[in-house]
């Protein structure tokens, strides 16, 4: 499993994705702080709404750019023949895969701490309640990857992967954010609204950026982030019978 | 060795692979034979666990590819008629990962990836990206991949495809001298590899085995001391068959 991590990784970062992505979610965080999020002219000391709110935004639409390579590649090239023949299990390679495509946005994430050493310069802020935050950011990104890798399983072709995974994402954001929630309101009823906002991060995440380590959020993340590889071991396994 | 018991394969309402037996033992070269669309590749990928057979059993060294993959994998070198590679990667670090994922480490490792270069005379391309390598080359890194284990079961789906005539001459060469000290069972077009390479042959016709003898027995059976023409006469062209 490790030996398949290694190659994945590798793989990242010998061909320009890792890298343009990496630096398009600096420019975008960074930039979205210091604007929108005027993190300066509001003055306070927390990530939470200036800097961490963005994030889930920003990976709606980049976090399928990294996962959707994982296996339409594979399924394209017909590495995925060599693969399944190999004296390894199904679940370890999509673990590795899958750990590659997370070690790729953890670098992303660790690459940010200048905005953590400014707001600690500037003031006092409650560094727990920032590294609970970004744990938060970390497992919005990591589930929307699962997501991702579901999908690609489904397809040999990356955009029509990027396509769905960006859609399936994007009702993930907006399913839970309160305008949107707010303008539902008026058309659908109570119990349907709430299976919407289940489904959506914000609940999940805005705690976690708040420094508040709910268990029924973690319990959230990972049961998504094991159904959907779960469903991408059914899957790979249903193409070939 | 392998052991192929009514092996068959249905997608849907086509019958790819039809109860299909046979027997490849240690020191023998089966030559697979056929048409395309015989099901030669499928009974392949069956044979090495790729994808599940929908009825029979096939059995690598006496243990189940179906029951226990992960063991029988082990002990199986596999070619796969694209010969797929990662081209990302250097020849010297996909035959590393190769290696790797079959639990060679350390000098093992390094001995394995030098030893499976000189067998597939890739010495003057093994620091070269693979994406830059031209076709044979290509297929005989993926060659290398499948050797590097040193596997007691070597199964490959046209080995020599695409080669120039000197590359086929080696890689013929090559599987006649493993072939003494392992089991392979080798799908081709070419009939002359028959007589080259093979100590058995057996040609497949719509999933089923519609001749099976040596070499010389088989010359035998066409009557006409010709392969191709017992080729044309055992199995249905793509004219007729519709």
């Amino acid at each position: 499993m490790f030996t398949i991590f290694k190659r994945e990784l590798k793989s990242y970062f010998t061909q320009p994705t890792a890298y343009a992505i990496i630096v398009i979610f600096l420019l975008f965080s960074m930039a979205l702080a210091f604007t929108f999020g005027k993190f300066i002219a509001v003055g306070d000391a927390s990530l939470e709404w200036s800097f961490l709110f963005w994030h889930p935004w920003i990976y709606m639409l980049l976090a399928p750019a990294v996962g959707m390579r994982l296996w339409a590649d594979e399924q394209r090239y017909g590495t995925i023949e060599l693969l399944g023949t190999f004296p390894i299990s199904t679940w370890k390679v999509i673990i590795g895969k899958y750990l590659a495509g997370a070690s790729v946005w953890l670098i992303a994430l660790l690459l940010t701490f200048p905005i953590v050493l400014t707001v600690n310069y500037l003031g006092s802020p409650d560094n727990g309640s920032i590294l609970s935050g970004y744990i938060g950011s970390f497992l919005v990104c990591c589930t929307f990857l699962a997501i991702t890798m579901l999908v690609s399983a489904f397809t040999r072709d990356q955009v029509v992967c990027l396509i769905v995974s960006v859609s399936i994402c994007v009702l993930m954001v907006m399913g839970g954010y309160d305008d949107v929630t707010l303008q539902l309101a008026k058309i659908v009823s109570p119990s349907v609204l709430e299976g919407i906002t289940a489904l959506g991060v914000w609940s999940h995440f805005s705690s976690l950026s708040r420094g508040l380590f709910r268990f029924q959020d973690l319990v959230w993340f990972t049961s998504l982030i094991s159904v959907s590889l779960l469903g991408t071991s059914a899957i790979l396994s249903a193409k070939r019978a | 060795m392998i052991e192929v018991v009514n092996l068959t394969k249905q997608f849907g309402i086509k019958r790819a692979v039809d109860n299909l037996s046979f027997t490849v033992k240690k020191g023998e070269v089966l030559g697979f034979l056929g048409p395309n669309g015989a099901g030669k590749s499928t009974t392949m990928r069956m044979v090495t666990g790729f994808i599940p057979p929908t009825a029979g059993e096939a059995k690598i060294c006496g243990i189940s590819i179906v029951e226990s993959p992960a063991e029988a994998k082990k002990r199986i070198g596999y070619l796969p008629e694209s010969a797929p590679l990662y081209n990302d990667m250097t020849v010297t670090s996909f035959l590393k990962f190769c290696a790797e994922v079959r639990g060679l480490k350390g000098i093992s490792k390094k001995e394995a990836v030098e030893r499976a270069i000189e067998t597939c005379f890739l010495n003057s391309v093994a620091q070269q990206a693979i994406e830059t390598l031209s076709k044979g080359y290509r297929h005989r890194t993926c060659l290398a991949q499948a050797l590097l284990h040193d596997p007691e079961v070597l199964i490959l789906d046209e080995p020599t495809d695409g080669l120039d005539p000197n590359q086929k001459y080696e890689v013929r060469q090559l599987i006649k001298r493993l072939g003494e000290t392992k089991a392979i069972l080798f799908s081709t077009h070419i009939l002359e590899e028959v007589e080259a390479a093979c100590t058995r042959a057996v040609i497949v016709d719509r999933g089923s085995i519609v001749a099976d003898g040596t070499p010389a027995e088989l010359l035998a059976q066409s009557g006409t001391g010709s392969l191709t023409d017992l080729f044309r006469a055992v199995t249905t062209r793509d004219t007729e068959a519709a």
